[in-house]
């Protein structure tokens, strides 16, 4: 029976051969030794002329060839005609979840994020986020059709790229940069590994770095919440964590609760993200140790350097709320394609973001750590899941291989 | 009606396993459908092989009269069961016929000459202390006993305990964790009796001094029955499990019910326990209580392509045809259907309907074959679902690819063997990837490889 099931491996990752092989027949097939016939009233005469034998694509890998059985039986015997039996693998239930619901889940989460970036900055940003996810889609489709792959950009994954790279951006940003951001998030960040589920990097944060090494004045420019917004003289201000960093002037935690700060679109409201980010929780999307385990760790060691020093360091809960931390742990950490597998990979991989987070915070020459942290810890995802395997069920001693 | 007691999880401690999923059960189609004893099949196909292990050797020839209950086929080697005439008449073919596992396997076909044979209870009253393990060990053997639960493992060679193992619990499996699937509830509800006869039996054999009987929480009504049949003896316990699939997976089970765990590799013999189906216990009381070889069994027939879904005893060897006519036949207008043996999670799917029913068809589920796996697989996002429901603790994700890739080294490196195929990776993937297919693919890959 395996045989059958035989499928070519597709090293290039896309798997459009069908899922299972199918071998259908008609039952009329059947030696029938009892002479009992399975009672179908009305069959249509086709199918009971159809003995089709769909034979799995096993070694050839190419289309199904299909064998039409000798048709003798007239029409008027449609009635010994059974329904088709269908051949797959076992299990023959399936739960009905599938990635556009995770998908458009995720961007529901993040409408909170959104209204409020829109009621903070202005119209202008409703403009942001739209370019970003429309260059995202139409990037996604040309790639999927350059590759001649099946085109899937409606699975919804495109779209949160898009309004993650937005909401990380200043609400001045000018629109051809967030064009660039866009597009480089999607062809080089996600594409050219091989499309969702390929990636290594967050493909919002691959975009973020190439813009922050790109524009580094543009992206760190920032306003006041309700000032006019206009890349030509925007009013520039100072974000929590520069303030922090250059001045050592720490923003009230009122501020940073509900956004009332400079800083990008979605980061500064740490409330709306937590709705989304519960609401994602409450869905089953995300594993409560990813978020848990990272904002813990950056409340751990903000916390040791702030005991140490609480003069020049700032408190953990201004660590946790300022800055990109709390979208980076809801929607970032989170991310099932570019984290572990694995519940102690995932503690790993959650406590070693936060960790840099701080450090990059504290010491490197940023006054903003997530994204390289996040992006830091994604490169050793394949690795912790290689070296976190779960203890199989009955193993006496853990073997590492 | 068994589902309406579900709010009593909430206020009971149920026992389970690590892991696992919770796939709807479909139960009430056949729960309430007492026992029917299905007609008598005017042909039968009784394959030679009918148990795990070699197949039999063949006692009777073409045109050879036989009588229902008389052994036709002998086991050959240590593990095998003998195979019976389920029902009289006349020897018409010996050949190689279909059978459920999807290959060919020699078969007796037995023309029927409509005579039925009547069981009459043994006379005089059985006392399982009248009987010695090892009477009770080769009549269970002579009867042709097997796992009735899907496996078919002969219970002769499980009773057989190997030189220095001991067992000091016998469990019986009334999980029923399959969707679908009723039989075994309703042989715990029709007749416990039968079912802890069996199990003393069996633990006399054993040499057990302890006997638990699992059963998932939806099924109270087969609990309460248990309970009574037992009627407060103190070696003898129902315990009460969670539902959850794979619950009545062996390894699973004993976890759940007494906390040990059987090591990678080794036997349930190997932690001092054993387990069997109650289908099983029930098979070994009508062998001393009826003198009757297994030659029937209650199949469940159920599944939504079904016309009337039912429980009906049936002879081994009728064709999966005739039983499933003798539930109204399969829904006009399921147009393309699954008809498999066992339930949706592990049964096979059948390419005709002129397989015989053998001893392990503890069901026949027909189901509208689905859409779902009709569209194309898409790309792992590895969400870890799979990884959160693996009941052995494996990474079915990685183990897929590696599979498909034809990497044997690391697909064992990565303990691909240890998988038990029970189908959660498959059941809760998102992107409708067959990955209990693609692991198959992988363990045949590694036992074709060389050994070194």
């Amino acid at each position: 029976m395996d045989k059958e099931k035989t499928k070519k491996a597709d090293t290039d990752g896309s798997t459009e051969a069908k899922p299972t092989a199918e071998v259908k027949t008609s039952a009329k097939k059947a030696p029938a030794k009892t002479g009992a016939k399975i009672p179908v009233k009305k069959a249509p005469a086709k199918s009971a002329a159809e003995g089709d034998v769909k034979n799995a694509p096993a070694k050839t890998g190419g289309k199904a060839p299909v064998k039409k059985a000798p048709a003798k039986k007239a029409p008027a015997e449609a009635d010994e005609s059974a329904s088709k039996l269908v051949i797959s693998s076992s299990p023959h239930f399936q739960t009905t979840e599938n990635i556009p619901r995770i998908m458009y889940t995720v961007v529901t989460a993040l409408i909170p994020a959104m209204a409020v970036s829109v009621y903070l900055f202005g119209l202008r940003v409703l403009m942001l986020m739209a370019v970003c996810v429309v260059v995202c889609l139409v990037s996604e489709y040309a790639m999927q059709k350059a590759r001649k792959k099946s085109v899937r950009v409606h699975d919804g994954s495109a779209a949160i790229t898009g309004i993650l790279l937005a909401l990380m951006l200043p609400p001045g940003f000018p629109i051809y940069g967030a064009v660039l951001g866009s597009l480089f998030s999607i062809v080089i960040g996600k594409m050219l590994f091989g499309g969702l589920g390929y990636n290594i990097f967050n493909p919002a944060l691959i975009g973020r770095a190439f813009l922050q090494a790109t524009y580094p004045v543009l992206i760190t420019t920032w306003v006041d919440p309700g000032a006019v917004i206009n890349a030509v003289d925007a009013i520039s201000a100072a974000t929590p964590l520069a303030m922090m960093k250059f001045g050592g002037e720490a923003t009230g935690l009122g501020a940073l609760f509900f956004g009332n700060t400079a800083g990008s679109l979605g980061e500064t409201s740490a409330i709306a993200i937590l709705i989304g980010g519960l609401y994602l929780r409450y869905k089953g999307y995300i594993n409560w140790k990813l978020p848990l385990g990272y904002l813990g760790s950056i409340a751990f060691f903000a916390a040791i350097f702030w005991i140490y020093d609480s003069s020049t360091y700032a408190s953990p809960f201004f660590h946790v709320m300022a800055g990109g931390a709390m979208l980076g742990a809801w929607f970032m950490v989170t991310d099932m394609v570019t984290t572990p597998v694995t519940p102690c990979g995932q503690w790993i991989f959650a406590i070693g973001a936060g960790f840099l987070t701080i450090i990059i915070r504290l010491f490197g020459g940023l006054p903003e750590g997530v994204m390289y942290s996040i992006l830091f810890m994604n490169a050793f995802v394949p690795l912790i899941n290689r070296h976190t395997k779960p203890k199989v069920f009955g193993e006496l001693k853990a073997k590492k291989t | 009606m068994i589902q309406t007691q579900r709010h009593i999880k909430k206020t009971m401690n149920l026992k389970t396993f690590d892991k696992g999923v919770h796939p709807s059960d479909h139960k009430e189609l056949t729960a309430n459908k007492a026992v029917r004893t299905a007609a008598l099949p005017k042909t039968v196909i009784i394959p030679l092989l009918q148990h795990i292990g070699p197949p039999c050797q063949c006692l009777v020839k073409k045109g050879d009269i036989v009588t229902e209950g008389q052994m036709i086929g002998e086991g050959t080697s240590f593990i095998s069961a003998p195979v019976h005439a389920s029902i009289s008449g006349k020897v018409k073919d010996i050949d190689a016929y279909p059978h459920p596992s999807g290959r060919k396997i020699p078969s007796v076909v037995i023309e029927g000459d409509g005579e039925t044979r009547e069981w009459k209870a043994v006379k005089g009253k059985v006392n399982l202390d009248n009987l010695a393990p090892d009477e009770i060990r080769q009549k269970v053997r002579d009867y042709g006993i097997v796992g009735m639960g899907g496996a078919a493992f002969p219970t002769s060679v499980k009773l057989t305990l190997p030189k220095g193992k001991t067992i000091d619990t016998v469990i019986l499996n009334g999980c029923e964790c399959e969707p679908y699937l009723t039989s075994d509830y309703r042989i715990m509800l029709e007749s416990p009796e039968k079912v802890v006869w069996g199990l003393r039996a069996l633990m006399k054999t054993s040499g057990a001094s302890r006997g638990i009987i699992g059963i998932e929480e939806n099924k109270l009504e087969a609990v309460h029955a248990i309970r009574e049949a037992i009627s407060g003896a103190l070696d003898l316990e129902v315990m009460v499990l969670e539902t959850k699939y794979p619950q009545g997976a062996e390894k699973m089970l004993i976890q759940a019910a007494i906390g040990r765990k059987v090591p990678t590799g080794a036997l349930p013999l190997d932690v001092g326990v054993l387990v069997n189906n109650v289908g099983t216990a029930a098979a070994v009381y009508d062998v001393f209580f009826y003198d009757k070889p297994l030659i029937e069994r209650i199949v469940t027939l159920s599944g939504d392509a079904l016309e009337s879904p039912d429980n009906l005893l049936v002879r081994v060897g009728t064709t999966f045809e005739d039983v499933i006519n003798q539930c109204g036949g399969i829904k006009s207008e399921c147009r393309e259907v699954e008809v498999l043996n066992g339930g949706p999670m592990m049964g096979i799917t059948q390419s005709m309907l002129s397989v015989p029913v053998i001893k392990g068809t503890s069901g026949i589920t027909v189901l509208e074959a689905s859409d779902i796996k009709k569209k194309s697989v898409e790309p792992c996002i590895r969400c870890a679902s799979c990884v959160n429901v693996c009941p052995m603790g494996l990474m079915p994700y990685r183990l897929g690819d590696l599979g498909l890739m034809a990497r044997a080294d690391d697909f064992t490196s990565w303990s691909g063997m240890n998988c038990i195929e029970c189908g959660c990776c498959s059941y809760v993937c998102p992107s409708r990837r067959p990955l209990l297919q693609w692991i198959r693919l992988g363990k045949l890959r590694v036992r074709q490889q060389p050994k070194q």
